[in-house]
């Protein structure tokens, strides 16, 4: 664990500055892994000229580790930029996570189409092409394993945050296709189902405590997948049996419920 | 809008005391959270026993908790005031790395062991944290940072170290780990049937690394401060047994036990405190001599037990810690234990230890000897604190700010007459008005 380990794939973590992506860089680093860390504004400085937050967690994760770690920009939702992001990295990653996702807020999503369009991209068209355009690359060179960290709120449209749900099913689908695609190829494909997390974007928020995962579970989960081979993760297995069972509900009576 | 109301305590869970949490993610928002107008008061996991990190505004520093860099020619790691020790070995054991003093709970933040100045097992030899840190990086009320260390602003520097939060923020620090070959500790446990005998062994043994007594309180006449006396030293590769010297690092990784409940009130009462140690001191006996133990049950054997604060039950407890003098030692003790014994009440945790050279403006430790004990929260133990204030008093001794939850400001100013240059410093630097603690008020600071 001491030098950083060559053998090991690098992980490009992508939305990086996110509290669920620090949490996934740490584990993959824990374990000896380089890393790629790529967010909005890559290693620019803070706002009072003083490190970067993106400079700030790279620092911290290869102090803990000891393992080699670069800063890079993207911007999920600027698809033209995406070939040129790929090119920039030092090496095509082993494993690719995509941590990008912007909950927005629904009545402005309701009211104004702009609005909403921020949420479809940041949490469907982002993500799903980014790994898209991995993909292709994985499977010119044989191999490769892209990550997507989608939702429980994917898994059925409900009135208190569709539009975000609506993106994360998108994702959601996009993510098994890719698999079905691959199968039987050296390229997997895992998509995460992290139910509540207790994150900067939930902050604030009153989350039953049974049902909220740390951000330190998700990526003890996301590890596990990754080196096992799992195809999707239920952070916390009782979201698994709520969604089951939302999910069996007929539509007649899901349209009454107020979830 | 401004963090609602909530009513927080420190580990001891007495008092709680009603305040505004904030956690500023970053530097900027830590600063504009100082121009606020209300004063505040830095917090890191909370180990306080008392109410040294509640202020009306308290200022919670989870989220500075990034290591910077480290050296590994000079063994310094750079840190973030919110890294805990036990992030520390999480990240440098495995690499050789040990923190250079650490208290007995590793759920403690870089920001609290300097704002404590707290010490370990090897205070007698080696000193308190400040010892090994190099410099750190100081908030002012107005928002400006301020490097301190020995050369730099080394006023703000000493004062900082042990001032308990009051003299700032500290935003990041450096400190320097000592090099281990591995993850074990090599103990030698030495019975003592009482309290000179528990004293002859620190001073025979001034040499070893580590050394702590386990003392039973309720023990009496010629049997008073009966004790185990617990030498330690790191162990050598060439000490493990030879399966284990491939993996030198690699030990039993504690369950995350957590006490479930908190226990009534009488659960812990002098039959079964008495019963206990009773028992304890039996099998230390039988288990004399040396032995392997790993780093986490040496240094934290309690931290194995998450929230075992609650074992005193919902009205908490108090922490007695004062420091003696060398020379004041042997009959402050005697005083103290005797009244102890005489009073029955409880301490379920008594700890003893020899105190080596320091010299700090605002510091706890002296050379001498210290003496830690928790009491429930309850009238016997409130009527018990005073007169053990006043022996202490009486033989030269102060209190550990730390563990103090209860003490009155005449006590304060009668055994520790630093503390009135250090509230008179306070007041000239205009830190009086900015930085308050529940504790600096009470205590008049």
């Amino acid at each position: 664990m001491s030098s950083a380990n060559t053998t090991l794939a690098p992980v490009l973590i992508i939305g990086a500055r996110s509290d669920m992506a620090r949490a996934c860089a740490l584990r993959f680093a824990q374990a000896g892994h380089p890393l790629m860390l790529a967010a909005r504004g890559g290693a620019d400085q803070g706002a009072q000229g003083d490190t970067g937050a993106l400079v700030r967690d790279a620092a911290d994760i290869a102090t803990r580790h000891g393992v080699t770690v670069t800063c890079h920009a993207v911007d999920a939702t600027d698809i033209d930029a995406i070939p040129a992001f790929l090119d920039s990295l030092p090496s095509l990653p082993g494993i690719a996570l995509c941590a990008v996702g912007y909950m927005g807020d629904q009545p402005d999503s309701q009211r104004d189409p702009q609005a909403a369009a921020r949420v479809l991209r940041a949490n469907f068209e982002g993500p799903a092409l980014l790994l898209g355009a991995l993909a292709e690359r994985f499977a010119a060179r044989g191999h490769g394993t892209l990550i997507g960290i989608s939702s429980v709120a994917g898994e059925r449209g409900r009135a208190s945050n569709y539009v975000y749900g609506a993106a994360k099913a998108g994702f959601t689908a996009f993510l098994s296709g890719l698999r079905n695609r691959f199968n039987g190829t050296e390229i997997r494909v895992i998509t995460v189902l992290p139910g509540f997390v207790a994150t900067r974007m939930t902050e604030g928020l009153d989350l039953p405590a049974r049902l909220t995962a740390q951000p330190q579970e998700v990526a003890e989960a996301v590890f596990r997948a990754a080196t096992r081979g799992r195809d999707v993760v239920w952070v916390r297995p009782v979201w698994r049996v709520i969604m089951a069972i939302i999910r069996a509900l007929p539509e007649p009576v899901f349209k009454r419920t107020r979830l | 809008m401004p963090p609602p109301l909530v009513h927080l305590s420190g580990w001891g869970r007495y008092p709680r005391r009603p305040t505004r949490v904030s956690a500023p993610r970053d530097i900027g928002a830590l600063a504009s959270a100082l121009q606020g107008g209300e004063p505040v008061i830095a917090r890191g996991l909370g180990r306080a026993y008392g109410d040294s990190a509640i202020a009306a505004h308290t200022l919670s520093m989870r989220h500075f908790d990034r290591m910077i860099s480290f050296d590994p020619a000079t063994g310094q790691l750079v840190a973030e005031a919110g890294v805990s020790l036990g992030a520390v070995i999480d990240a440098f054991l495995p690499r050789g790395w040990f923190p250079s003093v650490t208290p007995g709970t590793k759920f403690v933040t870089l920001g609290g062991a300097i704002a404590a100045d707290v010490h370990g097992k090897n205070h007698h030899g080696e000193g308190s944290f400040a010892a090994f840190t190099d410099w750190f990086d100081l908030m002012g009320a107005d928002g400006s940072v301020s490097r301190c260390s020995r050369d730099e602003n080394a006023d703000l520097f000493w004062r900082t170290l042990g001032g308990m939060g009051l003299t700032g923020i500290v935003l990041r620090a450096a400190i320097r780990l000592r090099r281990v070959e591995t993850g074990w500790i090599r103990q030698r446990m030495i019975p003592a049937a009482g309290l000179d005998a528990a004293l002859d062994a620190f001073d025979a043994h001034m040499d070893a690394t580590y050394s702590v007594a386990w003392i039973d309180c309720l023990a009496s006449g010629p049997a008073l401060g009966r004790s185990l006396v617990m030498l330690g030293e790191h162990a050598t590769l060439a000490d493990l047994p030879p399966a284990r010297r491939a993996r030198p690092f690699l030990t039993p990784r504690h369950r995350g036990l957590t006490f479930p409940v908190d226990l009534p009130g009488f659960a812990l009462n002098p039959y079964s405190v008495r019963a206990f140690n009773a028992l304890y001191y039996a099998m230390g006996r039988r288990k004399a001599g040396a032995g392997l133990v790993d780093w986490d049950s040496y240094f934290y054997p309690l931290d194995a037990i998450g929230q075992w604060n609650r074992l005193y039950g919902r009205r908490g407890f108090m922490q007695f810690q004062c420091a003696l003098p060398l020379d004041q030692g042997r009959p402050g003790l005697r005083a103290l234990l005797g009244a102890i014994a005489a009073s029955g009440a409880a301490s379920f945790l008594a700890v003893l230890k020899r105190f080596g050279p320091q010299d700090s403006p605002v510091s706890f430790p002296m050379p001498g000897y210290t003496l830690a004990l928790d009491f429930p929260v309850n009238t016997r133990s409130l009527g018990l604190m005073p007169h053990l204030d006043r022996l202490t008093a009486d033989h030269g001794g102060r209190f550990y700010l730390a563990k103090d939850s209860r003490m009155s400001a005449d006590t304060l100013s009668r055994t520790d007459p630093r503390m009135g240059d250090f509230a008179a410093w306070r007041r000239s630097r205009g830190l009086s008005a900015h930085f308050v603690s529940a504790q600096s008020e009470r205590l008049g600071l």
